[in-house]
């Protein structure tokens, strides 16, 4: 019997509706809904965690991830300008520090700096923000680099001609002419890698922190013992990221049309 | 009243200027000279060398041979500071290239602030006194975005007189203008001229030229092939590509679909 192409169409919806409510259903009946509750929203240890979660751990997280961000930013940038260089050596030298640390798991960075300060630098105490600073810094500069080189591509060579034919010489033509256009033609994709910075916060737990010093995985991995109310603090611990995280995405989205509709 | 103070006007001499891409010789062996206060338009097809030509003149692009003195400055020297140069030569691009993130009156103002590093008070006085001479006083705070291409590119005369230049170098000023914002550019031009800016231009518009130009310069694959006032060279060129070319121009159609 044959079928037109909308009756076709209107068939498979039907039998991806029915699949979908049967899996739905099948998952209310078999899930146990008491223990979820106990290991996911368990509202003693909530409370419990409240506030010293956002005084501590969403503070330092925001805190890591602004120093971090700004160290990655300017070293981004110099390695973006490196990357652009007529002097071959430099060209070389940012392009085998962004591969590198766009290559390698931020992980291995991170334990490999908590274990190599002391040891390159035996009796110099570095304080735990400047730590985190450059570790996480040096990862996010490697991407970084790559979108404000985009970036800096991306102002018509023009401008930067205009600029010299007004006898601006070449830095100066770069820092009042060029780079602040590269800025604004790269906030959306800079504000998402803001986002990354704020989420890879949460490796930096293998540095060694303080108590003072937890941003928020770390404090929520140290709830689940305190607390013993199965992964309710990573719970918690997540829905502070978002508090973050989904404004920026928000703002890194608008950015993005606005800059679409400007461009004629 | 709004006068800004101009400084001298100066010549240009290009003496046997050379400039290959590769293997491909663009110029080849220019000599031109454009006196002080002197009107020069450059006029040639396309390719010819024209834009090239002018770029060496402030060091866009650098010559391979020959040299190119401009003021008794001579900008082909290697040891010559080549910003210091570019301050008292005022460019202008087929595009406009005013800066976008700067609102009129700062694209005015900041090579004034950071290169000559006048004040800010003077720098806006200056600024603001070109945009008037170019009918755009009350536009200071706008951004070019918010302008029409022949406005943009007034802005982009005061921009490069605000730096008192005394040569101006014009490439193709109107050939990126909607028909009816060209007249208001070149209007611009004949009063500058008339003031007595040393100004090299290269243009298409013919009518401009056969005007306002003391010398007219016909450029064909890299060398001058013609010049002289614009009576000679458009109302009575000698040699056969400057005929062709003029009649091309001047007659719409034979216009070259190239
Ligand atoms: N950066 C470059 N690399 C290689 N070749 C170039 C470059 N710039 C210009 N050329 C070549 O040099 C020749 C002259 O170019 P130029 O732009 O000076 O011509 P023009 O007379 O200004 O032409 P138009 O009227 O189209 O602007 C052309 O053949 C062009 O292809
Ligand atoms: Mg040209």
């Amino acid at each position: 019997m044959a079928m037109t192409a909308r009756q076709r169409a209107r068939t498979s919806l039907y039998v991806q509706l029915g699949l979908f409510v049967v899996a739905v259903v099948a998952l209310v009946i078999t899930i146990d809904w008491a223990t979820i509750r106990s290991a996911f929203f368990n509202f003693e240890a909530i409370g419990g965690m409240f506030p010293t979660i956002i005084l501590v751990g969403l503070k330092n997280t925001i805190f890591y991830t602004i120093i971090s961000f700004a160290f990655g930013l300017a070293l981004g940038l110099l390695l973006a300008l490196m990357k652009m260089a007529t002097f071959a050596p430099y060209r070389w030298i940012a392009t085998g520090y962004i591969e590198f640390f766009r290559g390698i798991p931020a992980l291995l960075v991170f334990i490999t700096f908590g274990f190599g300060i002391p040891t390159a630098f035996p009796g110099v105490v570095w304080p735990t923000w400047l730590v985190v600073m450059v570790a996480l810094g040096l990862v996010a500069a490697a991407y970084i680099a790559e979108t404000l080189r985009a970036g800096l591509q991306a102002v018509p060579r023009g401008q930067y001609e205009a600029a010299r034919s007004l006898g601006m010489p070449g830095w100066r033509a770069m820092l009042t002419i060029v780079i602040p256009q590269a800025f604004r033609i790269v906030m959306p994709p800079l504000t998402n890698e803001f986002i990354l910075v704020t989420k890879d916060t949460s490796l930096i737990f293998v540095l060694g922190l303080a108590m003072g010093d937890y941003e928020l995985t770390k404090f929520g991995r140290d709830g689940i013992l305190q607390y013993g109310a199965g992964i309710t603090p990573l719970v918690v611990a997540g829905a502070m990221y978002l508090i973050i995280t989904l404004p920026l995405g928000q703002l890194a989205r608008k950015l993005e049309s606005r800059s679409a509709r400007t461009k004629r | 009243m709004t006068e800004t103070k101009r400084s001298t006007a100066a010549g240009v001499k290009i003496t046997d200027l050379s400039k290959s891409y590769g293997p491909v010789e663009v110029l080849k062996a220019i000599n031109l000279e454009v006196k002080p206060g002197e009107v020069v338009c450059l006029i040639g097809p396309s390719g010819s060398g024209k834009s090239t030509l002018l770029r060496c003149v402030n060091l866009l692009e650098q010559p391979n041979g020959g040299s190119i003195d401009v003021g008794g400055y001579n900008v082909t020297d290697p040891d010559v500071d080549v910003d210091q140069m570019r301050r008292h030569v005022g460019m202008v691009f087929q595009q406009f290239n005013l800066f976008p993130h700067l609102t009129v009156l700062q694209n005015c103002t900041v090579a004034q602030q950071k290169v000559l590093k006048r004040g800010r008070a003077e720098a806006e006085k200056v600024a603001q006194a070109n945009l008037e001479k170019v009918g755009l006083g009350t536009f200071a705070s706008r951004y070019p975005d918010q302008l029409s291409g022949g406005q943009q590119q007034r802005v982009a005369i005061a921009r490069a007189l605000s730096m008192d230049p005394n040569l101006m170098l014009f490439d193709e000023p109107t050939s990126a203008l909607d028909p009816e914002t060209v007249g208001e550019v070149l209007s611009i031009m004949r009063n500058l001229a008339r003031d007595g800016m040393t100004m090299l231009v290269v243009t298409h518009e013919m009518a401009f030229a056969r005007d306002v130009a003391d010398r007219v310069v016909f450029m064909d694959g890299g060398v001058v092939v013609e010049e002289g006032t614009s009576e000679e060279v458009i109302g009575n060129p000698q040699q056969p590509r400057t005929q062709d070319f003029l009649k091309r121009v001047l007659d719409p159609t034979h216009v070259d679909v190239e």
